[in-house]
């Protein structure tokens, strides 16, 4: 039997599980959202592609499984390419579906055309333009298999309408078969026995471990070498939730923002293991000061991030899961690490956490650590990008994998609460709260719309300073107090909220913080959460841009 | 320092583009590129000389290109025994007073004139940089109106 392009697309996507799909109608997808009105598969009409995008990518760092978007040519596309770039940058499967103008007239200016395809090329893992309907299948076969393997990321379907309408027999490749892609899966043996070797002679050795954990499910054989080796760990943003904050191994986040004992432990490690992180410029710090004693053991799917930045001793490519498994295994001798667990436990006492609580004023970390409180520790959160962000890494512990979610390497304010829509679609039965700020929630509220529609009760806490607070906080350390453009007006959030048929508390008073927050969570509907915090609160502690990881400011309190 | 990669890709339309992003988006550039079928009309072969100054932009640029899904296998000729050639077209000024003296040039590097003109020559050749080097030193004298370079090609011994 023959299919259109159109149903052929949506039979594959049913072939590779996909359950759901956010997007966005236009005149260049209408085939496929003719297939897909009586599809199998549940569709959410965001009410901006930026918030398809991201929602997709919510759901697949939520659940694993690969996310879906779609968009229709010219600005449906380029309006996903924020999400895409996100996507990118964080290594989150995901596939975006988007038409294109028809063939005959790709090239001619054509109404609603773009170069999508152009444009994306630096922003995906790879891209399709599918010029016949007779590779579609294929095609989308192949581009699920790279989305998802080796180091994820989004890849990119452009198809044009012409490809939606033609008919043809509807083929599905099980096998797939591409000869020039071969991710490395397991770490060389030489590499890991060389590894163990040195593993076993360090006197303080240090675990770095970022989002590739987390990517490669690989959390129990994390934890497993960890307590093994009995040495302290430290992890990324993008790593947060690869191993218990509760744990007493865990040194919580590093980096520009991380806690002061695990920049001191990277700075006076003799040894890091690095595992599916890529020492980002937040990370560490001015680079040729960084980590001065440590020999450097780098294990990573992707060989471009092996020394890119750092100088690498021991490279050892390959999937964090399998590779980690390889260590356990051939780990014999063990590294005495109780003196330096000491040194980490008094520098623990002497640098804690903190900032000064006050009475009478909503300190955002209070709020932060009253959702903490409230949810067990059992929530799932998401962030926009700041203050916001940070705070939430700080001052909520993360026991569990794929329960922060927030954009790392992008920085994209604006993705919080559509990828809390997309986490909620995922994990319909987790508290999902997106802790935002009142710059960030505004560049995708029209989602609120979204969300009220389909009943995908997230919760949002904005932490409504009246600043970018970030920016700001940057103005007042390095830019003597001039702030320019980074006071913020703000609408009534809770009318807002109200508007869309939502909840909307404001909350200015601290004893009501907790109550408010267990009132969210009790009601049945999408929440937004005023907080009137701190005005100007700085997140600390600090490394300043290009400076040494043990410069921190460390702040007042 | 000057390096010769030659990549050998997936025969469709957009790799070419993939690739020269790679270099555009990071400021490096390409000295010059060559590309071309190969046996198996699936595959093209390229070769790129590219400028690096250190291992480290080296060993990243070659990172890079294999990470693209289209690239099939990077290689690195720079310290790989390989032979190189590159052919050259040069227009320069020709009167029939020249002869000898143009024929003296092109003897010793192994050039000739393909077309003699009324008041130009096209010259052709072809060879590895330093021979080309020394025609065009040689060829100097009687001024380069013209001059057209294919990129190097490489095989490895």
């Amino acid at each position: 039997m023959k299919l259109t392009g159109a149903k052929i697309l949506i039979e594959a996507l049913k072939k590779e599980g996909v359950e759901v799909m956010f997007g966005y109608p236009g005149g260049q997808v209408l085939p496929i959202f003719d297939a897909l009105y009586d599809a199998d598969i549940r569709f959410i009409l965001t009410r901006h592609e930026q918030g398809a995008a991201h929602a997709a990518d919510g759901y697949s760092r939520a659940t694993g499984k690969v996310g879906v978007c779609i968009a229709t040519s010219g600005p449906g596309a380029t309006n996903l390419t924020t999400g895409i770039a996100n996507a990118y940058m964080d290594s989150i499967p995901m596939i975006a579906i988007t038409g294109q103008v028809k063939s005959s007239l790709i090239g001619n200016d054509a109404f609603q055309e773009a170069d999508v395809t152009g444009i994306t090329r630096p922003i995906t893992k790879h891209n399709y333009l599918v010029k016949d309907v007779l590779d579609l299948a294929r095609t989308i076969r192949e581009a699920f298999y790279i989305a998802s393997s080796g180091r994820p990321g989004p890849v990119l379907i452009d198809i044009p309408s012409d490809i939606q309408q033609q008919e043809t027999v509807f083929i599905w490749p099980e096998e797939i078969e591409i000869r020039s892609y071969k991710p490395t899966s397991f770490g060389h043996p030489g590499q890991i026995k060389k590894a163990a070797k040195l593993i076993a002679s360090a006197k303080k050795p240090l675990i770095y471990a970022g989002g590739g954990v987390i990517t490669s499910e690989a959390h129990h054989e994390l934890r497993k070498l960890t307590e093994k080796l009995n040495a302290p760990i430290t992890w990324t943003l993008m790593g947060i939730g690869c191993f218990p904050a509760t744990h007493k191994l865990s040194l919580g986040m590093l980096g520009m923002h991380g806690t002061a004992y695990a920049n001191h432990a990277i700075m006076e490690a003799d040894l890091i293991l690095a595992v599916g992180a890529r020492f980002d410029d937040r990370v560490t710090g001015r680079l040729d000061k960084f980590a001065p004693y440590a020999k450097i053991i780098h294990i990573d799917i992707d060989p471009t991030s092996i020394s890119k930045n750092v100088k690498v001793d021991i490279p050892i490519v390959g999937d964090a899961k399998n590779v980690l498994g390889q260590l356990i295994e051939n780990i014999n001798n063990l590294p005495d690490t109780s003196e330096w667990l000491k040194t980490i436990e008094s520098w623990k006492k002497k640098y804690p956490l903190k900032y000064q609580d006050k009475k009478d004023i909503i300190k955002p970390q209070y709020v932060v650590e009253q959702i903490y409180e409230a949810t067990k520790g059992n929530a799932i959160i998401t962030t926009e990008v700041g203050q916001n962000q940070m705070w939430a890494a700080q001052w909520y512990k993360y026991d569990y994998p794929r329960t922060f979610i927030s954009s790392g390497g992008l920085g994209t304010m604006g993705f919080g609460f559509p990828a809390a829509m997309g986490t909620k679609v995922g994990k319909p039965d987790s508290i999902v709260f997106d802790i935002a700020g009142d710059g960030s929630i505004q560049m995708n509220i029209q989602e609120l719309a979204t969300c009220v529609c389909n009943k995908i009760n997230v919760k949002v806490a904005i932490l409504n300073n009246g600043y970018l607070g970030m920016v700001r906080q940057w103005q007042e350390l390095f830019y003597k107090k001039r702030y320019s453009y980074t006071t913020l007006t703000s609408p009534d959030f809770v009318k807002l909220a109200e508007s869309y048929g939502a909840i909307g508390i404001r909350v200015t008073k601290k004893e009501d913080v907790r109550r408010a927050i267990e009132k969210a969570i009790s009601i049945d509907n999408v929440v937004f959460i005023d907080f009137k915090v701190e005005g100007e609160e700085n997140v600390f502690p600090m490394v300043p841009a290009g400076e040494a990881l043990n410069r921190m400011i460390e702040g007042l309190a | 320092m000057r390096h010769i990669v030659s990549i050998l890709v997936e025969n469709k339309f957009g790799v070419l583009a993939r690739i020269a992003g790679l270099f555009s988006a990071r400021g490096y550039n390409i000295a010059s590129l060559a590309v071309s079928e190969t046996l198996d009309p699936t595959i093209s072969y390229i070769t790129m000389v590219v400028e690096a100054e250190d291992e480290k932009i080296l060993e990243q640029i070659k990172k890079q290109l294999n990470k693209l899904i289209d690239v099939i296998i990077v290689t690195d000729f720079t310290k790989k025994g390989h032979v190189d050639r590159e052919l050259i077209l040069a227009k320069v000024g020709y009167s029939s007073k020249d002869k000898s003296k143009l024929d003296g040039v092109l003897n010793k590097a192994g050039a000739k004139a393909i077309q003699r003109l009324d008041d130009a020559a096209i010259i052709e050749m072809m060879g590895n940089q330093d021979d080309i080097r020394e025609l065009l030193d040689g060829l100097k004298q009687f001024g380069i109106k013209e001059l057209v370079r294919s990129g190097r090609i490489a095989i490895s011994k």
